[in-house]
């Protein structure tokens, strides 16, 4: 069993997001970078496979030099080797187009993918991996088992999840509670030194054409000073909601 | 040439986010001259309460093979159905799902996540939530085809009625991939959370999940769904459908009560863009208040029961 899992590098989520002052870019100073978390559930499920069925596992990010701490820190976590593709994420359909084509070559019969990334939240990579290879897809994945050539998947759903199966090669927009939170690998020191010396290529993106085009960004409105209510008058509050907000 | 929408359904009924894609769809027909297409797999509901929205056609699609979700399937559908250059999806977890798909079929530019109508039809230029909600991104769509979801709970739905006609299409159905073993649903009586008007949501503060009965008990009498933070869905305490945050799902209520969360960033970023915010926490330093509207600092479990005689009170008056 071959998996490919498509990592992203995002701010951690603590991070404060500011922007340039020209509001035309995110302002990464001060910014520490991190496995995006829907991939780090992913990442885990992987390696989990290659320890329990014999898998192997490569990590594949489009980025430039920058993102290669994330990618050594995926090694150290468990996968065999890496591949960078020397590229701007500029938007989701360049990047699944570029994740499709390593896809491809390779021969994968599972390709794990985060469920959006918690940057720009397109959530369009998955699909449009599924989509540019024909392959079938789970999106929002919680639960995986795969049996010979076919996986077992809940997925979640509006209002509640359904349980479905499918046959390799398969995509698995995976997401938060893909394994139980304290399952999650994290990397050993042994894990650390081993994925100095795994195999990390380098490929060069294929050009793309977007059609889509960032004006700027801003930040949402602030809120004004909270009204604090008495404890021991909670009335208030309903009438406050009632007759000032309006939402009740 | 109609922009076409898919207006999603449930067991026959159509969902709130339906009514919101299709007024998305209206706010961009009425600024370019156009009308909207409504598009329904297996909806039962009367297409009055599509019309009254603003969709002028509804074309109903009635097959089996499409009782089942697959996105391979429901997006060739929808591109077979395609009439102008602009297909409006809600950002429901299905349509999010078949998206990038049907863009890809109709050669179309997909935009996800949009939260307000577009400043401009041409180009076309609109806002989209990013950075989960830390950050609101304006894009431009130079030219051709596109595809746009539409935020639930965002834009909102609008009464917009027009005097629609109604037509059945058969389509063939084919490239499932997928087979649906089990569906569970959250038992009838419980609001989807993306779709709630009100949330009710609970944090560790609320030491246990045995305590959890009070907080159902205000959801329901204000006819809220209810929610969790991310610590207490990691321990167990609920189930991971409730969390709400950064990393579980974003939502945008019209009022939105913490009770026993201390407001950590990527709790914000799931919940900051709720219309009225209600924290309720025993610590004054905690830094929710900061990003509420109105706060209670005090015990919950002093507070909370209170808080439901008081609704009680209110809901009888």
């Amino acid at each position: 069993m071959k998996i490919l899992v498509c990592i992203s590098s995002v701010p951690d989520t603590t991070a404060k997001i500011n922007f340039s002052a020209d509001g035309k870019e995110f302002d990464k100073s001060g910014v520490q970078f991190v496995i995006n978390p829907h991939d780090e559930f992913c990442l885990t499920r992987a390696v989990q496979l290659q320890e329990t069925q014999g898998a192997t596992v490569t990590v594949v990010t489009v980025g430039d030099a920058s993102v290669e701490p994330v990618m050594r820190k995926a090694l150290a976590i468990g996968a065999n080797d890496a591949i960078r593709i020397n590229g701007d994420a500029r938007d989701g359909l360049s990047v699944a187009t570029q994740l499709a084509n390593v896809a491809k070559d390779g021969g994968y019969d599972l390709i794990f993918t985060g469920r959006e990334s918690i940057d720009y939240n397109g959530g369009e990579v998955p699909g449009y991996i599924a989509g540019l290879l024909d392959y079938a897809f789970v999106n929002g994945c919680t639960n995986l088992k795969v049996e010979g050539n076919s996986v077992e998947a809940v997925r979640d759903i509006d209002g509640g999840h359904e349980t479905i199966s499918a046959d390799f090669p398969v995509v698995i927009a995976g997401q938060n509670g893909l394994v139980p939170e304290n399952e999650l690998k994290i990397p050993n020191m042994r894990g650390i030194m081993s994925a100095r010396t795994k195999p990390l290529q380098v490929v060069e993106a294929d050009e793309t054409v977007s059609k889509m085009k960032v004006v700027g960004y801003k930040k949402p409105a602030e809120r004004g000073n909270v009204t604090l209510i008495d404890p021991n008058n909670v009335g208030e509050l309903i009438r406050l909601l009632h007759e000032e907000a309006k939402v009740i | 040439m109609a922009i076409l929408v898919y207006a999603e359904s449930h067991e026959g009924h159509y969902k709130k986010a339906a009514f919101e894609a299709i007024s998305y769809a209206k706010s961009i027909a009425d600024k370019i001259g156009d009308t909207v297409t409504a598009v329904a797999f297996n909806a039962t509901e009367s297409s009055d309460s599509l019309y009254k929205y603003g969709a002028n056609k509804v074309v109903k699609v009635n097959n089996d093979a499409l009782k089942n979700f697959s996105p391979n399937a429901y997006a060739n559908v929808l591109a077979e159905l395609k009439e102008g250059d602009t297909i409006v999806l809600p950002a429901t977890m299905d349509a999010s799902s078949f998206a990038p798909m049907l863009a890809l079929k109709t050669d179309a530019t997909l935009v996800t996540n949009l939260t307000s109508s577009p400043s401009n039809v041409s180009p076309f230029t609109a806002e989209r939530k990013a950075f989960s909600g830390k950050g609101i991104e304006t894009i431009e769509i130079t030219e051709g085809a596109k595809v746009l979801t539409v935020l639930q709970n965002a834009f909102g739905a609008k009464e917009n009625s027009v005097s629609g006609t109604e037509e059945v299409k058969e389509v063939s159905v084919s490239d499932s991939k997928l087979n649906v073993l089990k569906v569970e649903q959250s038992s009838s009586d419980t609001i989807d959370l993306k779709e709630a008007d009100i949330v009710v949501s609970a944090g560790r503060g609320l030491k246990g999940p045995e305590n959890w009965g009070m907080v159902e008990e205000l959801a329901s009498l204000l006819g809220a769904a209810t929610a969790c933070s991310k610590p207490v869905s990691d321990i167990g305490w609920r189930p991971h459908e409730e969390h709400v945050g950064q990393t579980g799902k974003a939502i945008s209520p019209k009022l939105y009560i913490a009770i026993g969360i201390s407001g950590a960033i990527q709790h914000l970023a799931g919940v900051n863009s709720s219309d009225t915010i209600v924290v309720i926490n025993s610590d004054a330093e905690a830094p929710f208040f900061k990003s509420a509207d109105y706060g209670i600092v005090g015990d919950a479990f002093d507070v909370v029961p209170k808080l439901i005689e008081e609704v009680k009170k209110f809901k009888g008056a």
